[in-house]
C-alpha cells in the first residue's frame, strides 16, 4: 500500500518542505534559540541578587541535584496530578455527553445551537478577571457562605481557600468551567467531520444511539480525542495561572495547590535561570513520556480501529 | 413478535423522553455555571468603589454609566488597547490558523526524508511550558530591536504546535488524500489544491482554532507586558493591571471591572460570530466522499 | 460626588493653614520658580533632550503636570520641558513586570545611547534599598541637594532611601505617617468614650491592645478586621533587619507580631484575610463589626468608602489615635539614574517637588496629599483644620508625632520579599494549618528561593 502510494506522490514531496518553511522560520526565530538557552542555562549557576548578576558559573548537574534532594518538586507534582484529575475526569465526560448529545439526531434536543455557543463563553473571561469574581463570591462573609448559612448547611463561613481540599476543588471547577466549552467544541467538529453517511447507515441498520456513539462516533473520533487528551495532559501539567492568582502565587494553604510551573515562577522571580531551566527540562522530560503513553495507549489503537471503519465503510458501500 | 417490538417501541421512546430530560437538566445547569459569571461582573461594573467594598451583592447598582465615563475619561488609552489587541489577536488568529493547516498538510499529504522527525519534533516542541522561553523570547527580542512592536507578539503565533497538532488530527480523521488526489489528476497546482481545496474542508477546524487563538491572544498578559512598554502599543490586558496597580488617588475597583466588561465584550462579538461555523456546522456536507 | 464635595472642604482647610504658614516663602512665589525655570533652561540646552521617566502608574506624572511650571503634556506618554522631551515609560507592578522591565534596562544603561538613558526612577520602600545600595543611582548631594533644602523632610524618607555608606539616593514629595481609626460607635458602646485621648489608653501598647481586644469581642466585635492590620506596625518597629550578614533573621517584633495574631486569631478577636480583600473592607460599614483600622491619611480619606452612604465614614464616624506605636504607609520615591543626562533637570524636578514649601503647598491644596515638609504639617496640625469623616477632628498632630517617631534604619535589600512571604506562610499557621515551626520552615524555603544566596539559620 505504501510503497505504491509513495510512487504516485514523489514528486509532489518538495512541497513537504516548501510548506514546512513558514512554521520552521518562525519556530527557529521565537521558539528554538531561547529554547536552545534554557537548556544550556540549566547548567549554570546563573541568577540576580538584587541588581547584582550572579553567575552564570558552570556547575554541572548541581541544578538538577539541589531540585531533586529537597523533595520538593514530587510534591509539586503530586499537586499539580491531583489538580489535573480532578478537573480532567468531569471536564472530558460533560464534554462527550454533551458532544453526544449534540450530535444525536434521535434526541432532537431544542435551542442546542444556543447551548452550543454558551459553553464556551467561560473561557472569555481572563483568568485573572475570573479570579477575581472567585474570590468575592467564595469570601469568608461572601455571597456563597452566606447562602450556605442560611439554609443551615455550616453555622459559621467556611474558608474556602484555607483547607487543601476546598482550594483543590475550586481550582479544579475554576479550571474546568474555563475549558470544558473547549474541550466540547473540538469534539465537536470532531464529530461533525464524521460522514453523516455512516450514521444513517447505521440508523437503517436498527443501531440506537448508544451503540452508534460507542461504535461509530468514538472510533472515528480517536484523533480528536487523542489530541484533547495529549493537550489536556500538556495543559495540565503547564497549570498556572489559575491557581497563580487564586492563591496570590503562594499555592497557600501549606503549598498544596502549588504546582510545577507555580515553582517554575517562583525561581523566575530572581531570573534564576539555572534552576528554572533545570526545572524546565525535567517538566520537559516528564510530559514527554506521559504524552507517549498517552499516544501508545490510544493512538496506535486508534490507526487499527480507523482502518477497520474505512474497511468496513467501504465494504458496506 | 409484533407485541414485543411494539414494546420495543415504546421502550425506547420512553427512554429517549427520559434521556432528554436528563440532557435538557444538565444543559440548563451547565448554562446557569456558564453565564452566571457574566451577571455578577454585570453587577460589579454597575457598582461604585465604596459599594464594592461592602460585600457582594445580588442587585445591580446605578453606576454603570458613571463607571464607564471615569475609564473613559481617566488617562489609560483604552480605545488604542482595544485597537491593538484587535489587530494582535486578529492577525495573530489568521496567521496561526492558516500556517498550522499548511504545515500539517506538509506532514500529511508528503512523504520526505525529514518528516519522521519532523513531527514528532513539533510535538515536543509543544511541551515547552512558554514561561520558560518567555525570558529568553524577551531578550532576543531586544536584540533584533523588535521590542515595544507588537510584531513579534503576532509572527510567534505562525510556529503554534497546539494548533498544528490539531489540524494534523483533524486531517487525520477528516481529509482523505483521494480528494487531493482528483484534483492533482486534475492538474491543480500545490498551493492552489491547498488553498482552494484543503482549506474549505478544514473549515470547522480553522474556525475552532481561529477562537481558540484569538481568545487566547486577547487574555495574554505575561509576553506581552514584557514586551510592550509605551502606551500607545498596550493591549487591553496590561492596561487592566496599570488600572488595578493605580495609586490609592485613582483606585477604583468599579473602573476595574468595568474595564473588563469592556475588555470581554469585542471577543464575545467575535465569538458569536465565528461560533455560527462551530454551531451550524460547514463541513457536513463538504467532507463526502 | 460627595466625595468631591468632602474633599473639597478638606482641602480648602488644608489650604487655608497652610498659605498661612508658608506666607512668607509665599512672598518670593514669583521670582523662585521663573528663577528655578531660567535656571534649568540655561543648564538644560547642554544636556540631553530627552528625559526617561520610569514608573508604575500615573501618580508622579499628574505631580509633574499640575506642579512643575514648564512641563507640558504633549500625549499621554510624552510631555515637554522647555526643549526637552518627557518620556514615560509605565509598567504596572503586577507580577514584579515593573522591576523587571527597569532592571533591564538599568543593567544595559551604561551602553545605552543617551537619550535612552534612564534619568529618573521611582522606588517603593519595599524594595528601595534595592536599588539605593548600588551604584545605579546617584547620590542626591551630587545632583546639588543641600542637607539644608532637605532639613524639613521627614527622618524616616530618609531613612529609606540611605544605602549602607550612609548617602541619601532619593527624595520624596510625600509622607505617609499612619495613626490608628476607631469606629467611634463602638468605642462609645463598648469603652464608654470616644475621645481620642481616652480611646488612646485603651490601645497605647500591645499588652493592653490585646486586652481591649477581648472586651470587644464580648460585645460582638472584632478589634481588626485581619492580622495583617498590625503587621506594619509591628515592621515598621524592628531592632534589627531581615536578613543579617546574608542570614535569614526574624526580628524579636516580628515575632511578637506572629505571637500576639495566634492569639488574637485563636480566640476571635480578628480574622486572616488579606488586605484589599472584601472581607477586609467589610469593616468600613457598620455591619462589619470591626473596632479599628491602622493607616495614614489617604486611607480614611480615599479608601475607606466615606462616599458611599451607609458607610462609616460617610457619617463621620471614625476617630483618630495614636496606637501602640508610629508607622507609616506607602509613599514613592525620587531617584535619579546614574549616567543620566540631564543632572539640571533631574535636581529641578527634585528640588521643586520636594524641597519648595510653595509647589508642596500647591499639592497639598490641589491633591490632599501629606506632604514631606515638616513645619509645614506641624503648623496645619495646629490651625482649625478639621476632618468630617474623623467626626470633626484635627488629626494631623498625631500623623505628625508618629512621623517623627518612626525610625527605619533596619531595612535590607530583600524586605518585599521576607515580608510578603512571611505573611503568607504564617497564614497557615494562623489558621491552623501548620506548627509555628512548619510555616517558618515554609518561609525559609519561599526565600531561597527568591534569594538563593541567603543561608537559614541554624537551630
Amino acid at each position: 500500500m505504501k510503497t505504491k502510494r509513495r510512487g504516485k506522490v514523489v514528486r509532489y514531496n518538495k512541497w513537504g518542505y516548501i510548506f514546512l518553511i513558514p512554521f520552521t522560520a518562525a519556530f527557529v526565530i521565537f521558539q528554538l534559540i531561547p529554547l536552545i538557552t534554557t537548556i544550556y542555562n540549566s547548567f549554570f549557576e546563573n541568577y540576580m541578587s538584587g541588581l547584582n548578576q550572579i553567575g552564570p558559573t558552570f556547575v554541572g548537574l548541581d541544578n538538577y541535584k539541589s531540585l531533586f534532594s529537597s523533595g520538593d518538586i514530587w510534591t509539586y507534582a503530586k499537586n499539580t496530578m491531583i489538580m489535573w484529575i480532578m478537573c480532567f475526569i468531569p471536564q472530558i465526560v460533560l464534554s462527550l455527553l454533551l458532544g453526544s448529545w449534540f450530535s444525536d439526531v434521535q434526541l432532537r434536543l431544542r435551542g442546542s445551537r444556543f447551548f452550543k455557543a454558551v459553553i464556551y463563553l467561560p473561557n472569555l473571561i481572563m483568568a485573572s478577571a475570573f479570579a477575581m469574581l472567585f474570590f468575592t463570591l467564595f469570601s469568608d462573609n461572601g455571597p456563597i457562605n452566606s447562602l450556605l448559612m442560611q439554609i443551615g448547611f455550616i453555622d459559621e463561613p467556611y474558608k474556602f481557600l484555607s483547607h487543601t481540599w476546598s482550594a483543590r476543588g475550586l481550582i479544579a471547577f475554576m479550571n474546568c468551567l474555563m475549558w470544558f466549552g473547549n474541550t466540547t467544541i473540538l469534539l465537536m467538529a470532531g464529530m461533525m467531520g464524521i460522514d453523516t453517511s455512516l450514521f444513517e447507515a447505521a440508523q437503517v441498520d436498527g443501531a440506537n444511539s448508544r451503540q452508534v456513539f460507542w461504535r461509530i462516533t468514538m472510533p472515528l473520533l480517536r484523533p480528536i480525542l487523542v489530541y484533547v487528551m495529549i493537550t489536556s495532559l500538556i495543559g495540565g501539567l503547564q497549570l498556572f495561572d489559575v491557581p497563580q492568582i487564586l492563591t496570590n502565587g503562594t499555592g497557600a494553604p501549606m503549598r498544596s495547590t502549588m504546582t510545577l510551573i507555580m515553582y517554575l515562577n517562583k525561581h523566575l522571580y530572581s531570573k534564576n535561570y539555572g534552576m528554572a531551566g533545570a526545572l524546565s527540562v525535567v517538566l520537559f522530560i516528564i510530559s514527554a513520556v506521559l504524552s507517549l503513553i498517552v499516544f501508545r495507549m490510544v493512538g496506535s489503537e486508534s490507526r487499527g480501529e480507523a482502518k477497520k471503519w474505512k474497511k468496513a465503510k467501504t465494504t458496506t458501500k | 413478535m409484533e407485541e414485543s417490538k411494539n414494546n420495543n417501541k415504546v421502550k425506547k421512546s420512553m427512554s429517549i423522553h427520559a434521556r432528554r430530560a436528563v440532557a435538557y437538566i444538565v444543559l440548563i445547569l451547565v448554562t446557569f455555571f456558564c453565564l452566571f459569571w457574566f451577571y455578577v461582573l454585570f453587577i460589579n461594573a454597575t457598582r461604585s468603589n465604596g459599594e464594592l467594598q461592602k460585600g457582594f451583592s445580588w442587585v445591580p447598582s446605578t453606576h454603570l454609566i458613571e463607571n464607564f465615563k471615569n475609564l473613559s475619561a481617566g488617562t489609560l488609552p483604552i480605545w488604542s488597547g482595544l485597537k491593538n489587541s484587535v489587530i494582535v489577536s486578529g492577525l495573530s488568529a489568521i496567521l496561526s490558523v492558516y500556517f498550522s493547516a499548511m504545515t500539517a498538510y506538509a506532514i500529511h499529504a508528503y512523504d520526505f526524508k525529514l518528516k519522521k522527525f519532523a513531527y514528532p519534533f513539533i510535538l515536543m516542541i509543544m511541551m515547552i511550558p512558554t514561561q520558560v522561553t518567555a525570558l529568553g523570547f524577551v531578550k532576543l527580542i531586544k536584540n533584533i530591536s523588535l521590542d515595544d512592536s507588537l510584531i513579534p507578539l503576532i509572527c510567534t503565533t505562525i510556529a503554534a504546535p497546539v494548533t498544528f497538532f490539531y489540524m494534523k488530527q483533524y486531517m487525520d480523521s477528516s481529509l482523505p488524500m483521494s480528494l487531493v488526489e482528483a484534483a492533482r489528476m486534475d492538474g491543480c497546482g500545490e498551493l492552489k489544491t491547498f488553498n482552494r481545496i484543503v482549506m474549505p474542508i478544514m473549515k470547522p477546524a480553522l474556525a475552532v482554532q481561529g477562537i481558540f487563538t484569538f481568545v487566547s491572544s486577547w487574555n495574554n498578559y505575561f509576553v506581552p507586558a514584557l514586551v510592550l512598554q509605551s502606551d500607545d502599543k498596550k493591549t487591553l490586558p496590561i492596561l487592566l493591571a496599570q488600572l488595578r496597580s493605580a495609586d490609592w488617588l485613582k483606585f477604583d475597583m468599579g473602573q476595574v471591572y468595568m474595564m473588563i466588561a469592556f475588555s470581554i465584550f469585542p471577543v464575545i462579538v467575535v465569538y458569536l460570530f465565528l461560533s455560527r461555523y462551530i454551531v451550524q456546522g460547514v463541513a457536513l456536507g463538504s467532507v463526502k466522499e | 460626588m460627595r466625595k468631591a464635595q468632602t474633599m473639597k472642604r478638606v482641602l480648602a482647610g488644608l489650604a487655608a493653614a497652610t498659605l498661612a504658614v508658608t506666607g512668607l516663602a509665599g512672598c518670593s512665589d514669583d521670582d523662585s520658580s521663573s528663577s528655578s525655570t531660567t535656571d534649568g533652561d540655561s543648564e538644560v540646552t547642554e544636556e540631553g533632550k530627552v528625559l526617561n521617566i520610569y514608573c508604575w502608574n500615573e501618580e508622579f506624572k499628574s505631580r509633574l503636570t499640575d506642579h512643575y511650571a514648564d512641563y507640558e503634556e504633549v500625549d499621554s506618554t510624552t510631555g515637554t520641558i522647555g526643549d526637552v522631551t518627557v518620556v514615560w515609560n509605565i509598567t504596572p507592578s503586577d507580577d514584579n513586570a515593573y522591576q523587571d522591565n527597569l532592571d533591564a534596562t538599568l543593567l544595559e544603561q551604561a551602553d545605552a545611547d543617551d537619550d535612552d538613558k534612564i534619568d529618573i526612577f521611582l522606588v517603593e520602600a519595599d524594595y528601595a534599598l534595592k536599588y539605593v545600595d548600588t551604584d545605579y543611582t546617584m547620590s542626591v548631594s551630587d545632583l546639588g541637594l543641600t542637607d539644608d533644602e532637605l532639613s524639613e523632610q521627614y527622618q524616616y524618607t530618609k531613612d529609606v532611601m540611605t544605602d549602607s555608606d550612609g548617602v541619601l539616593k532619593g527624595v520624596s514629595w510625600q509622607a505617609c505617617p499612619g495613626v490608628l481609626f476607631y469606629n467611634r460607635e463602638v468605642a462609645k458602646e463598648v469603652l464608654g468614650t470616644d475621645d481620642p485621648e481616652e480611646v488612646q489608653a485603651y490601645v497605647s501598647d500591645w499588652d493592653t491592645f490585646n486586652e481591649t481586644a477581648a472586651t470587644l469581642k464580648e460585645a460582638g466585635y472584632t478589634i481588626t478586621s485581619t492580622v495583617n492590620d498590625t503587621y506594619r506596625v509591628y515592621s515598621n518597629n524592628v531592632t534589627s533587619k531581615w536578613v543579617e550578614d546574608g542570614e535569614i533573621n526574624i526580628d524579636d517584633n516580628i515575632v511578637a507580631w506572629v505571637e500576639d495574631s495566634k492569639a488574637l486569631v485563636d480566640a476571635g478577636y480578628t480574622g486572616t484575610s488579606d488586605l484589599w480583600s472584601d472581607d477586609w473592607s467589610a469593616g468600613f460599614y457598620p455591619e462589619g463589626n470591626v473596632f479599628c483600622y491602622f493607616g495614614p491619611a489617604w486611607l480614611v480619606n480615599f479608601s475607606m468608602a466615606a462616599d458611599t452612604e451607609g458607610s462609616i465614614g460617610y457619617e463621620g464616624n471614625w476617630g483618630a489615635c495614636e496606637g501602640p506605636q508610629g508607622f507609616y504607609w506607602g509613599g514613592t520615591w525620587i531617584c535619579a539614574a546614574a549616567g543620566t543626562d540631564n543632572e539640571t533637570l533631574v535636581a529641578d524636578i527634585m528640588r521643586t517637588l520636594t524641597c519648595d514649601a510653595d509647589v508642596m503647598t500647591e499639592i497639598v491644596e490641589a491633591d490632599d496629599d501629606f506632604v514631606n515638609n515638616q513645619s509645614a504639617m506641624e503648623a496645619l496640625a495646629e490651625s482649625d483644620y478639621s476632618s468630617d469623616i474623623l467626626g470633626g477632628q484635627n488629626p494631623l498632630s498625631m500623623y505628625c508625632a508618629n512621623a517623627g517617631s518612626i525610625d527605619l534604619s533596619n531595612t535590607s535589600i530583600y524586605d518585599q520579599g521576607c515580608t510578603e512571604e512571611f505573611q503568607a506562610a504564617m497564614k497557615n499557621y494562623f489558621e491552623g494549618n501548620a506548627t509555628y515551626e512548619e510555616a517558618l520552615d515554609l518561609f525559609y524555603t519561599a526565600i531561597q528561593e527568591k534569594y538563593p544566596e541567603l543561608t537559614v539559620p541554624e537551630e
